[in-house]
């Protein structure tokens, strides 16, 4: 039997390498991390917020330990148009939930804390150099990885580069994603001292917003903007379909600045000092683009696997890239312990991936982003529509006032009540 | 600010050249990590222009072409816009080279 270096290599120290690694050395196995990053998180950026409940399972008491933001007990979603904003808030006890709730995270120190546990857990790191290709046998099997010009081996190779991966083409014949599969994720951190972040939110102390805008902050384009409060900054920014940004008149660095002059936004962030502008996509053509993430010595996980979900209202890439890890992890041991590393070997990790949510999610919204996408009316005349709504419902101007309902069918006519019902209907079923 | 040259994009209130001004850097000066091919397509460029959100790729009034690869936040989104059109060669930076996010 040929002698490895390593019983599993990982590629990438993200949410989905870094617990991958974890789990394996947890269990005893010789586990190297190599991650292009100086440090785990150098090369990350999210939104964003995570949602607990996979990290739980990982890290019981991780609320104690890991650098987390804010708890989020405010969500609120918002209709833009260039001169208005419509919002509905939804605040409540659910929301804290043990194993429920989420906490705004920055990638920089939370990645930075989940390599920390993967090495004290006994996983080595090299830091600082890119894989730049995986290593095969003669059979095509891939027996480990090539970086800075050596070839280090291993029984399986866990595939964890995130949502611009070079490698998951090489090892499963992934295809490169289309430009209306992933979005360009664009975000600016703001310093923001705590007590300004809890008035202007509106929220108890340590707890936290997340804000999902749709509308004119994209310009109409598919997408949308986001603000998270972390504990003494904020997180902006915007996701847009790269297709379509492809197209706009205005670049995303300048949808990004007029969002954030915005007259509902530039208050929130009046006077917070941007200390980092960061760039990095986002999968999100869900279900039907995940590849193959089996391969022959080799398991995909994480954004690499395209295990991403762009609801509009909703981003959830984090808790599937948890989960994902710990489940490659196990398969991956559990084939190393019987022997078979092979392709047939390692299918238990298609088998738990089919069993957990990450799939049955993924699978329950595959709908969605090929609807939002069809969608247009959602980015342009749905948030017009709700301006023009509130704007009969809340002006007084001393002309006699008609009843409501005639004040509102010229908007509603226009928009037409058949697309309105059909629209209805089309989200509730993709939902 | 000038609109680029391009009467198809809105005029710029926003200076391209501020935006990175906070981030953190190990420039590599010698090499590199993304090429275009020569004399690249103006509507393919463009594309380019709209979507990095590093405001790396540039058209100046005179209508000539402009990419630095050293802001670049080493997102992938030119890669997958024009990996098969202008642009020749997209490789992550070398060893410590590229951004480094302080916040992520
Ligand atoms: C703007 C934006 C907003 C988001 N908002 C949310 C949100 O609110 N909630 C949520 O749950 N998710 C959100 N997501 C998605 C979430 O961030 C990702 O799904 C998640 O971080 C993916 O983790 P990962 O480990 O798979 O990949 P990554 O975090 O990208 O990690 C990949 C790692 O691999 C390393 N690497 C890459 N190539 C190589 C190589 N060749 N050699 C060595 N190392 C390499 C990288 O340096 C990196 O550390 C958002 C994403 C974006 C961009
Ligand atoms: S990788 Fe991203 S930031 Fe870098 S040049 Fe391409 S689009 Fe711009």
């Amino acid at each position: 039997m040929q002698e490895y270096d390593f019983d599993i290599i990982v590629v990438g120290s993200g949410c989905s390498g870094a617990v991958a690694a974890y789990v394996a050395a947890s269990a005893g196995k010789s586990v190297l991390v190599i991650e292009r990053g100086a440090f785990a998180g150098a090369k990350n950026m999210t939104g964003g917020r995570i949602y607990s409940h996979a990290l739980k399972e990982v890290f019981p008491d991780f609320e104690n330990e890991a650098p987390l933001g804010r708890k989020i007990t405010h969500e609120r979603i918002s209709l833009m148009t260039a001169d208005a904003n419509t919002t509905l808030e939804y605040s409540g006890a659910s929301l804290a939930q043990e194993g429920r709730n989420s906490y705004s995270v920055l990638h920089a120190p939370f990645n930075r804390w989940l390599a920390e546990q993967a090495e004290a857990a006994g996983a080595e790191y090299i830091y600082g150099i890119a894989v730049e290709a995986l290593a095969k046998d003669a059979t095509e099997k891939v027996i480990g990885v090539t970086a800075g010009g050596d070839t280090i081996t291993a029984q399986v190779t866990i595939i964890a580069d995130g949502a611009n991966s070079l490698l998951s083409a090489q090892a499963t014949k992934a295809p490169l994603p289309k430009a209306n599969e992933m979005a360009v994720g664009i975000k600016e951190v703001l310093e923001l001292s705590p007590d300004a972040i809890e008035s202007r939110f509106l929220c108890s102390e340590g707890e936290g917003a997340a804000w999902l805008f749709v509308g004119d902050c994209t310009k109409g384009h598919t997408g949308g903007g986001f603000v998270y409060t972390n504990n003494d900054s904020l997180s902006l920014g915007l996701v847009v379909t790269i297709a379509d940004i492809a197209e706009s008149s205005t670049p995303i660095y300048q949808m990004l600045e007029d969002f954030k002059n915005h007259p509902s936004i530039a208050p929130l962030v009046k006077g917070a000092k941007v200390v980092e502008h960061s760039g990095h996509m986002v999968s999100e053509g869900g279900y039907r683009t995940v590849p193959e993430y089996v391969g022959d010595g080799c398991l995909i996980a994480g954004d690499a696997a395209m295990l991403c979900m762009n609801l509009g209202y909703m981003v959830r890439g984090m808790d599937l890239a948890v989960a994902s890890g710990k489940m490659a992890a196990e398969a991956a041991c559990e084939a190393i312990d019987k022997e078979d590393t092979s392709k047939s070997g390692l299918a238990a990790y298609k088998e738990k991936m089919e069993a957990s949510f990450v799939m049955q999610d993924l699978k329950t919204f595959q709908k969605w982003p090929h609807f939002m996408d069809g969608w247009k009316r959602l980015f342009k005349t749905y948030p017009l529509l709700a301006q023009e709504v509130f704007t009969s419902l809340f002006t007084v101007d001393g002309t006699p006032a008609k009843p409501l309902v005639k004040r509102l069918m010229p908007s509603i006519r226009r928009v037409g009540i058949l697309n309105l019902l059909k629209d209805l209907r089309g989200a509730l079923k993709a939902l | 600010m000038s609109n680029n040259g391009i009467n198809t994009l809105v005029s710029l209130t926003v200076n391209p050249d501020a935006i990175l001004g906070m981030n953190k850097y190990h420039v590599d000066e010698q090499n590199a990590h993304i090429e275009l091919i020569e004399n690249a397509d103006l509507e393919e460029f463009l594309k380019l222009v709209r979507a990095c959100p590093a405001a790396l790729y540039r058209v100046a009034e005179s209508g000539a072409k402009s990419f630095d690869h050293a802001g670049c936040l080493e997102c992938g989104t030119c890669r997958i816009l024009c990996a098969d059109t202008i642009i020749k060669k997209w490789e992550l930076p070398q060893a410590g080279m590229g951004v480094e996010f302080r916040y992520g």
